[in-house]
């Protein structure tokens, strides 16, 4: 019996074959905490597992991006109380400097397809990216990863997803994954894995592909997972015997295509991530506040991408822009290449990696009535503040800081 | 509670339905609940919380009894994740907690702490009525009206699930 990715990661981790609706236990091969719920991993080893080891230090890693660096003093405490616990138990802290977890672990190398990697983030399963499971777990979940390397997890059935056809020039990796969200809505893939092919796909580098991979936790999907192609096992520094593919006869519980051949740009409009308008219908939405940033959207080619928008051009007056580079990585390509100081003179603020405005907020949140275009992954109510959050491309959301509205389009 | 948890229940059920009288899908931990009373640490004090976000069930910790059984529709507790609104229940002395699917995180939560989640796709359809009494069969996923001849099947726990309900939380289990 053939089987999907999903099924194959587990099953090779689990020692055994499987098939959906299997529970098995499953070897983790990274295990990691943030600063968010990091404290209270440390406190639940250290209530359980009083005086015993860790299951492998050299692969349990923190990551410190919700608040970096920590600006209330409840976060300094518990960012604390984390460096304590690693220092004892020799691990790795990624630590305020470095920017978003997720992300650090790809850059780092740490992940790779095929991997399992679990942490205390509701966006790991963006692991999806480069063909690993990825998963965010409760406090608890982790701190009984960290002691035995293991955890429980049910097999999910796996839905395959084909996009069919090439976008126009106009249209970016978000906006691709705008469509996906279109379709699935915010419960349309619970409890699934979902395959993604299809043309485009094979053109999305790292970041579209994180972009893509992100949005799984918004549709209730165990995980968006994307078969790595050729260039992104090279992107990744890995030979072509790292790639991981489904069996010709895998089997999958649903088949949907998409054709994104028409696309246009496209936002989500408050308060659902899957209320997908197009963009050129909310030209009269006066924009207040631009965020540029986060694990959907952060990578270097996204902020690229609206730099050179923005080349020369300055944000419109009364509106605030905002640009998070997700990885200090990220961060210092931007500096090489002279991009900060584009962002600079446009009027932007610049600030460290990390989540930013996403997490606790300390970079850029809204008052109430304001309207912020953002390319964060979630427009709930109250999430970036008070205000409406708008969620859009980086494209997008360049064209909106400059003219004012929102817009996809620097002239008419 | 003492001695081992028995892998049954029985008890008066509460279908959580919305003002259109089926059950109501996608009740986030929010509505469960509410993030103002994230700083309760002690478990005890969380069960006059619950639901305590949910248009028509504010009531609810006043109405129910130990061992009533609560059955609500799909993808509950989906939304960020907290212990707070699976412990609510526990709290209450809720008997189990029958859901016709769950958010991921909300249902490792559950199993994790050892509260009974069993999962019954359809059983907004079962012709179980508001207050009737039925009994639960973990094992089987066996679910009997005792008011009407009504017998509906749900998931029965997996292994893992019996083993980490059977030992009280994960933290008693090893990995296997
Ligand atoms: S950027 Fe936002 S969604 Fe992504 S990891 Fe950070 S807080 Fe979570």
């Amino acid at each position: 019996m053939g089987m999907t990715i999903i099924e194959k990661i587990i099953a090779a981790h689990a020692g055994r074959p499987v098939r959906p609706g299997d529970v098995v236990w499953m070897d983790l091969d990274v295990r990691s905490a943030r600063d968010f719920g990091g404290a209270n991993v440390v406190k639940n080893f250290r209530r359980h597992f009083p005086g015993e080891p860790l299951h492998d230090p050299a692969t349990t890693f923190f990551t410190f991006d919700c608040n970096a660096p920590a600006n209330t003093i409840p976060y300094a405490e518990n960012q604390r109380l984390c460096r304590l616990f690693a220092r004892e138990h020799g691990v790795r802290v990624f630590d305020v400097n470095r920017g978003i977890g997720s992300h650090v672990l790809i850059e780092e190398g740490v992940v790779k397809p095929g991997s399992t990697v679990v942490g205390t983030g509701s966006h790991f399963n963006i692991m999806g990216a480069v063909g690993a499971f990825g998963q965010g777990m409760g406090d608890s979940d982790i701190a009984y990863a960290f002691r035995f390397g293991r955890t429980w997890f049910e097999v999910p059935p796996t839905v395959k997803l084909v996009l069919e056809g090439l976008p126009g020039e106009d249209v970016t990796p978000r906006d691709v994954t705008f469509a996906v969200m279109r379709r699935l809505g915010s419960s349309g893939a619970l409890g699934k894995a979902v395959e993604i092919y299809g043309p485009a796909l094979e053109r999305f580098d790292l970041s579209g592909r994180i972009t893509l991979a992100s949005q799984g936790t918004e549709t209730g999907a165990v995980s968006f997972i994307l078969p790595p192609s050729r260039e992104l096992l090279e992107e990744l520094g890995l030979g072509a015997e790292e790639a991981i593919a489904a069996d010709e006869d895998a089997e999958y519980i649903e088949e949907i295509r998409i054709d994104i051949s028409e696309l246009e740009p496209l936002a989500a409009v408050p308060p659902s991530p899957t209320n997908i308008r197009p963009v050129r219908e909310l030209s009269d939405v006066k924009v207040d506040a631009v965020f540029l940033g986060s694990c959907t959207n952060g990578r270097y080619e996204d902020l690229a991408a609206a730099a050179e928008l923005l080349r020369g051009r300055k944000v419109a007056e009364g509106v605030n822009m905002f640009v998070v580079p997700a990885t200090s990585r990220v961060y210092g390509r931007l500096l090489e290449e002279g991009l900060v100081d584009v962002f600079f003179r446009a009027g932007a603020v610049v600030s460290n990696p990390g989540c930013g405005g996403c997490a606790s907020g300390q970079i850029g949140m809204t008052g109430t009535g304001e309207v912020m275009v953002s390319t964060s992954n979630r427009n709930f109510r109250g999430k970036q503040g008070n205000g409406l959050t708008y969620l859009a491309s980086p494209v997008t959301a360049a064209c909106s800081a400059v003219r004012g509205f929102i817009t996809s389009k620097m002239e008419d | 509670m003492s001695g081992r948890p028995s892998l049954s229940a029985e008890g008066r059920v509460w279908l959580i339905t919305g003002p259109d009288g089926k059950l109501m899908d996608d009740i986030d931990t929010d509505m469960i609940y509410h993030n103002a009373h994230l700083a309760v640490t002690e478990v005890s004090e969380m069960g006059r919380y619950a639901f305590g976000n949910l248009e028509g069930w504010r009531d609810f910790p006043e109405k129910v009894r130990p061992g009533d059984i609560v059955i609500a529709g799909a993808n509950f507790g989906c939304g960020s994740s907290r212990q707070h609104a699976v412990d609510c229940f526990r709290a209450l002395g809720v008997g189990a907690l029958v859901v016709e699917s769950a958010g991921a995180i909300y249902f490792r939560n559950a199993v994790n702490s050892a509260f009974p989640l069993v999962i019954a796709p359809g059983i907004g359809e079962s012709g179980i009525k508001q207050g009737d009494s039925v009994s639960i069969d973990f094992e089987t996923g066996l679910i009997k009206d005792l008011d009407r001849p009504v017998v509906f099947r749900a998931r029965p726990f997996s292994a893992v699930q019996r083993e980490i309900y059977l030992a009280g939380s994960l933290f008693a289990v090893r990995p296997s």
